[in-house]
């Protein structure tokens, strides 16, 4: 098979550790890559980037951010519709306030707020754990959208609470508003994405991954090796902060265009997130792909073939809908409760060991 | 990786679906239907959709189309979400030869979401009584229409209808009026207005929201029972009318001093509180009932044929005869455009051009078989909202019925008028529109 590591020989440390240490993994993902940045702006119109691969990347890009607190750290959260409020509202005042800065730096600057908001409300962690810790978080959930409905300062005055994103431009392409082309909205949420990925795959197999992973397998194990559980679980709650916080950013600037506190960052995103990383994979950024690939598309490829394909009702597509996404999300998590990411690797174990499986 | 390739596979049948069934076709105009038939908004979405569909197919199936030009409804389901609302849009806005002709979003948020894609994308909004009450300034919103009323119009009214029933304008001084309302952009809209109002006319305003979906109310009807509000108004959709007029009875506040929004006067808001609903207001801007020629064509060239879209006896209720007028208005906004253009293969962008030129007074509401059914509209280039026109309507528990019960007022246009400048206003400077010159 072409997936096989033999002969690929690893002559210092420095290829032993490399980010992706087989061959054929690293020709994927530049595959991936080149992808999709030269092909698919070419091949795909106008719906399908504006309306499936925008939310799919926005979205994976939350399911990172808390698959770094859940699955790598252990610390379950049901706040991620509200972080992600706190990055779209951040985003929002600074493009109100400050716009000459430019869109990518305040998307960032809007990641570190929601990293210190985030920071805040992880503190009761290192007192509470497992599902209370959860109720803790579904705390900052209804506080934080309370807030940003309530406090007129948040959406600058505007009589329905709504907040809209003025047009901004990026290298001369405008890229957020109603004229913004699709194409470069693309290429900026999958650069984000992109790079962001590639640091959470860095971030999590490094010192610091690796104190949050023990901090998740037995904190008390943990600390008597010297892992600081303040540090460990602060700096997970901030760095995924950070990045659900740009997650949310993108979602209201560049995918949305205008949002309101009580829809857009509702419960409903809180666990539309988390079903994204159980059934991708907890503790995988491959996982927080497949997972948000899963949740974004599946509904809408459903509803395509259904609708446009074979002609159903619209009423009744919908309903089947949603009786077929809950079917696969239980049937998925039966036979695969480690999520797609984990079929993804038996997969790769199973193509290495062939055709000799024993 | 293995789903990519799959979701490619997947990406390639959708495109060629088109292929195999559009090949040969006359030319078919696009009208969307935003439908929601699913969530907690569906016994509100459900009859509206009915209407605006099945008014559209007895013109297919009577006149042929619109002067002879078939008129293809497309549906998407939205659920009352916005994100499947602009979904839906992205679908249809480029279906079939004329694209998307006119879009009725049927919900605020969702009519926010859409007003900047709608210049860009050359596509009428028709947010018929809802949506943002600014776009009323046409010469700042070319793209968007919200006849035959404002929700700002409409608070207006309430107001006045308040004061003709305790004996004038002045008697409004030191009365207490709350507001029950979604806790959306929706129900927000007309708090602006009646706190302009209530400094003007000196009364007690209080407005109390009610979260998404509105199933819990306790709190808030235990605050209007301590309080002891004289009128209570509502900006409710969906399953909160329900109960919140079930609310409203359980306390035993006086139900023909409870007055809703025309969102929350239909059937399916009042019969689940039973007697207790008797005497509940609503606003209006059309007759209720099934009793006009153009019911009759629905039935005989729709429902006889087996193609309705809803239950036959549900024909005629409020929120059915709202999908029927906005059909109406959708149609004739499409006759008039090909008039001016003189072509019948028209696109959104003259469409835009025929609601702008739109005028369907009494003689034509006869000719279409509702005479008497909703008031004269005309629309200018200046000002989309039109008459600005509001009746009112009451609940009969007994008789099972709704009936007109005011004659139709004339808003405040002193205090609405101000506040839509204003508005509109900060959109254009927020979003860089310079105002069109109307002539």
């Amino acid at each position: 098979m072409i997936y096989r590591e033999t002969g690929q020989f690893k002559a210092n440390y420095q290829d032993d550790q490399a980010l992706f240490p087989i061959a054929q993994d690293r020709y994927v993902v530049l595959a991936v890559l080149l992808v999709t940045f030269a092909i698919v702006p070419l091949l795909l119109n106008q719906y399908w980037l504006n309306a499936i691969l925008l939310p799919f990347l926005i979205y994976a890009l939350a399911a990172l951010g808390l698959n770094i607190l859940t699955g790598y750290c252990g610390q379950l959260s049901l706040g991620t519709g509200a972080f992600m409020a706190v990055g779209a509202f951040s985003v929002f005042k600074l493009m109100t306030v400050i716009p000459e800065l430019g869109f990518i730096p305040l998307v960032i600057l809007s990641g570190l707020i929601t990293a210190a908001v985030g920071t805040l409300f992880g503190l009761p962690s290192l007192r509470i754990k497992g599902f209370y810790l959860a109720v803790a978080t579904l705390a900052a959930q209804f506080f934080l959208i309370w807030l940003f409905n309530k406090v007129g300062w948040f959406f600058n005055y505007n009589a329905t609470g709504m907040i809209t994103s003025p047009p901004m431009t990026l290298f001369g392409v405008i890229i957020t508003g109603p004229s913004a082309d699709p194409v470069a909205k693309y290429y900026l949420v999958a650069g984000f994405v992109a790079v962001f990925a590639l640091f959470a795959k860095n971030i999590a197999r490094g010192r610091i991954g690796r104190n949050w992973m023990a901090i998740r397998d037995m904190d008390i194990a943990a600390e008597l090796i010297g892992v600081r559980p303040l540090i460990a679980k602060l700096s997970a709650f901030a760095v995924s902060s950070f990045y659900i916080g740009m997650a949310g950013a993108l979602y209201f600037a560049v995918w949305l265009g205008s949002a309101e506190p009580t829809e857009a960052f509702d419960i409903n995103q809180s666990f539309l997130v988390l079903f994204m990383i159980i059934i991708g994979g907890l503790g995988s950024v491959l996982g927080s792909f497949l997972g948000a690939a899963f949740m974004v598309m599946m509904p809408i490829l459903l509803k395509n073939i259904m609708v446009d394909g074979l002609g159903t009702d619209a009423a009744l597509a919908a309903h089947i809908e949603i009786i077929t996404v809950g079917v696969l999300i239980i049937g998925f998590l039966i036979v695969e409760p480690h999520g797609l990411a984990r079929l993804w690797r038996i997969a790769k174990e199973k193509m290495r060991l062939w055709p000799f499986p024993h | 990786m293995k789903t990519r390739s799959l979701t490619k596979t997947i990406v390639a049948a959708l495109m060629a679906i088109p292929l195999f069934c559009g090949a040969v076709s006359a030319y078919e105009l696009t009208i969307p239907s935003f439908d929601y038939r699913t969530g907690p908004y569906a016994p509100n979405g459900i009859p509206f959709a009915n209407g605006y569909g099945d008014y559209l197919l007895m013109l297919n199936q009577r006149d042929g189309g619109i002067n002879g030009t078939k008129l293809k409804l497309t549906p998407c389901e939205t659920a009352y979400n916005t994100k499947r609302g602009v979904e839906c849009y992205e679908n249809v806005k480029n279906e079939g030869d004329s694209g998307a002709i006119a879009i009725q979003p049927l919900s605020t948020g969702i009519t926010y979401q859409l007003i900047p894609k709608s210049s860009v994308d050359r596509i009428p909004i028709f947010s018929m009584g809802y949506g943002r009450t600014s776009a009323a300034n046409g010469k700042i919103f070319p793209w968007v229409f919200n006849f035959p009323a404002t929700y700002w119009s409409q608070a207006t009214v309430f107001v006045q209808y308040i004061a003709e029933k305790e004996g004038g304008m002045d008697k409004l001084k030191g009365k207490k009026i709350a507001l029950v309302y979604h806790n959306s952009a929706y129900g927000k809209e007309p708090i602006r207005t009646l706190e302009s109002a209530a400094k003007k006319f000196g009364f007690e305003f209080m407005a109390l929201p009610v979260d998404h979906p509105g199933q819990e109310q306790k709190a808030t009807w235990l605050q209007i029972r301590k309080e002891r509000p004289d009128w209570v108004m509502m900006w409710g959709w969906g399953v909160m009318n329900q109960v919140a007029i079930k609310e409203a009875a359980s306390i035993r506040y006086p139900m023909d001093h409870f007055i809703g929004v025309w969102w929350s006067g239909s059937e399916n808001d009042v019969l689940p509180a039973g007697d207790g609903a008797d005497g509940y207001l609503s606003g209006a801007f059309h007759q209720p009932g099934d009793n006009f020629p153009a019911h009759d064509d629905i039935k005989k060239h729709v429902y006889d044929k087996g193609m309705g879209l809803g239950d036959r006896d549900r024909i005629g209720e409020v929120l059915y005869n709202r999908g029927l007028v906005a059909a109406m208005w959708t149609s004739e906004a499409i006759r008039k455009a090909m008039e001016i253009h003189g072509t019948n293969k028209v696109k959104g962008v003259h469409v835009r051009d025929g609601f702008e030129a739109l005028d369907v007074d009494e003689a034509r509401l006869t000719e279409l078989g509702l005479p008497g059914f909703t008031i004269p509209v005309k629309i200018t280039c200046e000002n989309h909202e039109g008459p600005g026109k509001v009746a009112l309507q009451q609940w009969d528990a007994k008789a099972k019925k709704w009936s007109l019960v005011s004659s139709f007022y004339d808003p405040l246009r002193d205090i609405t008028g101000p506040l839509i400048a204003e508005d509109s206003a900060q959109y254009a400077k927020e979003n860089s529109v310079v105002p069109r010159i109307c002539n």
